[in-house]
């Protein structure tokens, strides 16, 4: 099993959300997020005097899938999340021993 | 007595006291978070304690008949506002205190506006002490000076200010007795209390720029009440007063967001609120002696110098934090001086400036009485400043102001970001539980 993390623009969320349950995908945890990239962040001027505000507002979408479905679900993710311009973002998978539905106590894939 | 007039002047002196409040608003949401509550009572503060001073003995050391020289009036004469609650008792067609209440007004919101260059950094109980004697000897006087004029407030042989009725600058609202006056004052306490801790390398965002809208706008409503109640009737000084007021602040806030728009790049919502208060402080000595299009010119230019002077403070290296240098100090000197261009004999004044043939008479006067209210404020200022830090000290310490000058002065936070319960709970509930749990 694998953890697939997001950071997404927050305006391509609901393509990403839309995408992710097209594709089959059960449930997915989001989060607001913050950061920056190789690009920096935005400046602002208040009377005259200028801030640099690095950290920019992302979406972190974490999904949890097995490991057949990891390259198709980067693959989606990837696709929908997509504008071509700068600060689109980052998606990574990191493996995962062992998942437990908390509710029925099952564990491994059939926990996803 | 009048009822008309007096109407319309209990209506202005409730306009301007919510001026004060507005205030509240428009710096609160200038500074961080962690600060709102303290900037916000800044200026309650100033509602409470002035009021009182104004009652006791302030109204008196104002308005009361002058002791020699145009400085300042016989505390005595009204103290406690003695003698003023009977019907004979009136102010040109008003009661007199309906005058004792505008005037009261004045007062409060020239207090409340120093407080904007010493944001995030002072301690409460010094801010009050401060407002006290600043009160006392810096506004009850200067008022004096620009308001008192002779015959106005007890009988026909009442004397008064040395401005008013000397050098007949003309200063209809208070132009110098509250905008030059509360920006060199917060100067000199800018200069006192030193950079807040970070300035001017850390960001000093304002954590909400709806909250400064809101607060101008406030400010413009309760303005009508600060330049059309000057004219203390319902009349046509009032209505010149009124729309040169609405033209002049509104050519301010075009002014300040063209030279944000050509020189940052984009017009903001703090330039357009900045704007408005930059047209109304300039425009309040001229607003009975210039024309409508006299007032957008200097409501224009207010606009473009106001907007230019807030970039002075890095440039020279003193932290007025929420720039009323730059606004009041400016605007106020801006608009004083703009009297001696811009008057025109057809306005209810009936003087001619020098662009209207009048020569630099006016000018001077202008200039003598601006610069006058200029270097009192600021030497006085810095004394009281000084003395206030020396003995019971006026900048809180560097921790407090790091973490937060509303937890640590006022023990309160104004924001509750907890999402669930838990996180904090009762003090009384919290012991309950600690004792019970003693073994019995």
């Amino acid at each position: 099993m694998k953890l697939i993390t997001a950071v997404i623009k927050p305006h391509k969320l609901d393509e990403v959300k839309a995408a992710l349950e097209t594709f089959g995908v059960q449930g997915m945890t989001v989060s607001e997020a913050s950061g920056y990239g190789r690009q920096k962040g935005h400046t602002e001027v208040y009377r005259g005097a200028e801030y640099t505000v690095d950290l920019v507002p992302k979406s972190r979408v974490e999904v949890l899938v097995d490991d057949t479905d990891v390259v198709d679900v980067v693959d989606v993710i990837t696709k929908a999340a997509a504008t071509g311009r700068i600060g689109d973002g980052k998606v990574w998978t990191t493996p995962v021993d062992d998942v437990v539905r908390v509710r029925t106590g099952e564990r491994g894939a059939d926990a996803l | 007595m009048d009822t008309g007039d007096t109407a319309w002047v209990l209506t202005s002196a409730a306009l301007v006291l919510l001026m004060t409040p507005g205030l509240a608003f428009f710096y609160g949401g200038m500074v961080r978070t962690k600060s709102v509550l303290n900037m916000m009572m800044m200026s309650f503060s100033s509602l409470g304690i002035v009021t009182v001073l104004w009652v006791i003995y302030g109204y008196s050391l104002a308005f009361g008949d002058d002791l020699g020289g145009g400085l300042v009036g016989d505390p005595s004469q009204f103290f406690g506002l003695t003698g003023l609650m009977s019907e004979d008792s009136i102010v040109a067609t008003i009661p007199s205190l309906a005058f004792v209440g505008f005037q009261a007004v004045f007062a409060i919101i020239t207090v409340a506006l120093i407080s904007g260059a010493i944001a995030d950094r002072a301690k409460f109980g010094a801010w009050c002490v401060f407002t006290v004697v600043w009160a006392t000897i810096v506004y009850f006087p200067v008022a004096h000076w620009v308001f008192a004029f002779d015959g106005t407030t007890a009988g026909e042989d009442s004397v008064g200010g040395w401005i008013a009725n000397k050098l007949l600058a003309i200063d209809f609202a208070g132009g110098t007795a509250v905008h030059i006056n509360a920006g060199a004052a917060g100067l000199a306490l800018a200069l006192v209390l030193g950079k807040r801790v970070g300035w001017p390398k850390e960001p000093f965002r304002p954590h909400n720029l709806p909250f400064v809208m809101l607060g101008a706008g406030l400010l413009w409503f309760g303005w009508f009440g600060f330049n059309a109640g000057s004219a203390l009737g319902a009349n046509t000084l009032a209505a010149v007063a009124w729309v040169n007021t609405i033209a002049a602040t509104a050519a301010a806030l075009i002014g300040w967001l063209l030279v944000e728009r050509f020189r940052d790049g984009h017009p903001t919502s703090l330039g357009a609120a900045s704007g408005v208060v930059a047209g109304l402080v300039a425009i309040t000595p001229a607003a009975s002696s210039v024309s409508p299009i006299g007032s957008v010119i200097i409501g224009v230019l207010a606009g473009v110098f106001c907007a230019l002077a807030v970039g002075l403070k890095y440039k020279l290296g003193y932290d007025d934090s929420l720039d009323v240098v730059g606004v009041h100090l400016i605007g106020g000197l801006w608009g004083t001086l703009a009297i001696g261009l811009f008057a025109t004999s057809t306005s209810p004044a009936g003087v001619d400036g020098l662009f209207f043939g009048g020569g630099i008479d006016q000018l001077w006067r202008q200039a003598v009485g601006a610069f006058a209210v200029l270097a009192y404020s600021f030497i006085l200022t810095l004394i009281i400043g000084f003395a206030i830090q020396k003995t019971i000290g006026f900048r809180l310490d560097e921790e407090s102001e790091v973490e937060g000058i509303d937890g640590r002065e006022h023990a309160e936070s104004a924001y509750d970001s907890s999402t669930g319960g838990g996180s904090t709970r009762p003090v009384v509930a919290a012991k309950k539980t600690a004792e019970s749990e003693v073994p019995a």
